[in-house]
């Protein structure tokens, strides 16, 4: 078992599908943050086989999550304090993403005025359809898992 | 401050009191003569489009107004690579009200969220064009004397046809709607409105390839125009262009009381010795569509004539 210290005070963002992990690490810019972020791929994992990690140790108000939900809202979202997981958030599809994802409809004012905001609001939640705000062109997030049950929570193990 | 960017931007009620003040215009044009006077209406047309910018045109003049705008991207700033949303900033300090048509999608939209004065969405690229399905349901409304109750037969491209799309949108909304799809097997209506639509909504309907077997039943046939332009081979095109057209003798199938409707321009699909039946609506739907643009006129500038 690969072994990376506890953290005091942050996330811990557990059963990340395997190979996300980079994805949701630019997604959340966490590049831009001063502080500590270890990445763990391919931990072994019972429910999935294989799952990725990513530990932030960062002020809990510090980080925007809710991309997450765009992301796979499936990722357990742990919240550590005083090295303790006090509070297990359940991420929910944001109703719009904002300069996320792309529209790909060449006929799309998005294509011509490069300045506008690139924005997809939730139209089916079930089917987790987005739609682009100006054209309506269809998103299908190509990384949305199968089942739509949440693997169980792991606590803050690797 | 309103837009209308998509034909269900209004409400039923909402759809109801328009179609009620379409209505009494076409009945006293006297009265609404000069609900305008001293009000600009802007045409910002970055694509051509005659039948549209001239009912708009017509619209204003009928309610006293004025109008300006241009007909083409080549003679706007947008030649010069201005954006949407800098040259509705400054269509705002001209005009009162700006009607869009352009060939990006969504465009409408962006000058709606930076306008300061009420924008409608004249048709962008292959998306909506909400003053077109306004235009179909006052016809309706006014020659049937209803919106519900009617089995109506969409006859085309169904497939890439945003009239018959938008159509069946704001139809489903009103009781005891029946559609009859014709069209060939390529151009057959998309999934996402036969199964997210029709049947998410539990409306009937069937789909046929044969326009003799449906016009029986029908109580409005909507024709529609095979689009070149959406074709990227011309043989297929070619196979499928005069895969409908409505003949005097077809007419002989249909209801008394049936209407014809078209969004026009007609190519070939209907004959024009179809022209001259009493049931052959097409002409008169271009003349509603003038009066219920002045209705639209009317409503986003809020000029309520009965006021005091």
């Amino acid at each position: 078992m690969l072994n990376i210290s506890g953290i005091r005070e942050g996330f811990v963002l557990d059963h990340i599908q395997a190979g996300m992990s980079l994805q949701i690490y630019h997604d959340l810019k966490l590049d831009a943050l001063d502080c500590p972020v270890a990445i763990i791929k391919n931990a072994r994992s019972n429910k999935m086989g294989k799952k990725d990690i990513v530990k932030v140790e960062c002020p809990v108000d510090a980080l925007d999550l809710e991309i997450l939900g765009f992301i796979d809202h499936d990722i357990t979202v742990n919240v550590i304090k005083d090295d303790k997981i006090v509070e297990k958030r359940k991420l929910h599809l944001p109703a719009q993403v904002k300069n996320i994802i792309s529209c790909k409809n060449p006929r799309c004012i998005t294509s011509i005025e490069q300045e506008l905001d690139q924005i997809f609001l939730l139209t089916d939640e079930k089917r987790e359809i987005y739609r682009c705000k100006y054209c309506e062109e269809k998103y299908r997030n190509p990384n949305r898992r199968k089942s739509n049950t949440p693997p169980q929570a792991a606590g803050h193990q690797t | 401050m309103r837009h209308l960017m998509s034909p269900l931007d209004f409400s039923v009620d909402e759809l109801d009191r328009l179609l009620d003040l379409a209505d009494d215009i076409e009945k006293n044009p006297a009265k609404y003569a000069h609900t305008c006077d001293g009000k600009k209406l802007a045409t910002c047309f970055y694509e051509p489009s005659t039948r549209t910018r001239l009912s708009f045109e017509a619209a204003m003049l009928n309610l006293g107004g004025s109008v300006l705008g241009f007909s083409s991207a080549d003679s706007s700033s947008a030649a010069k690579g201005e954006s949407v949303s800098d040259t509705i900033r400054v269509i705002s300090c001209y005009a009162d009200i700006c009607a869009m048509r352009h060939p990006k999608e969504g465009a409408p939209l962006v000058a709606s969220q930076k306008s300061l004065i009420p924008v409608i969405n004249a048709g962008d690229g292959g998306h909506q064009h909400p003053t077109q399905t306004l235009t179909d349901l006052l016809t309706i409304r006014s020659l049937k004397g209803t919106l519900g109750g009617l089995t109506i037969g969409l006859c085309g491209d169904l497939k890439f046809g945003r009239t018959v799309h938008s159509l069946i949108n704001a139809l489903i909304r009103y009781p005891d709607i029946r559609f009859v799809l014709i069209s060939p097997e390529e151009l057959r209506i998309p999934s996402y409105i036969r199964e997210d639509v029709l049947t998410a909504n539990n409306v009937p309907f069937t789909e046929v390839e044969r326009l003799d077997e449906a016009m029986p039943q029908l109580d409005i046939l909507y024709m529609t125009r095979v689009q070149k332009e959406r074709f990227f081979n011309e043989e297929d095109y070619v196979r499928l262009k005069n895969y409908y057209i409505l003949t005097k003798s077809m007419m002989e199938l249909a209801k008394k009381d049936m209407l014809v409707l078209h969004p026009l321009p007609r190519v070939n699909e209907i004959s024009v010795e179809v022209d001259d039946d009493p049931r052959a609506a097409y002409f008169r739907q271009a003349q509603y569509g003038v009066y219920v643009r002045m209705a639209l006129i009317l409503t986003l500038l809020e000029i309520d004539v009965n006021e005091p």
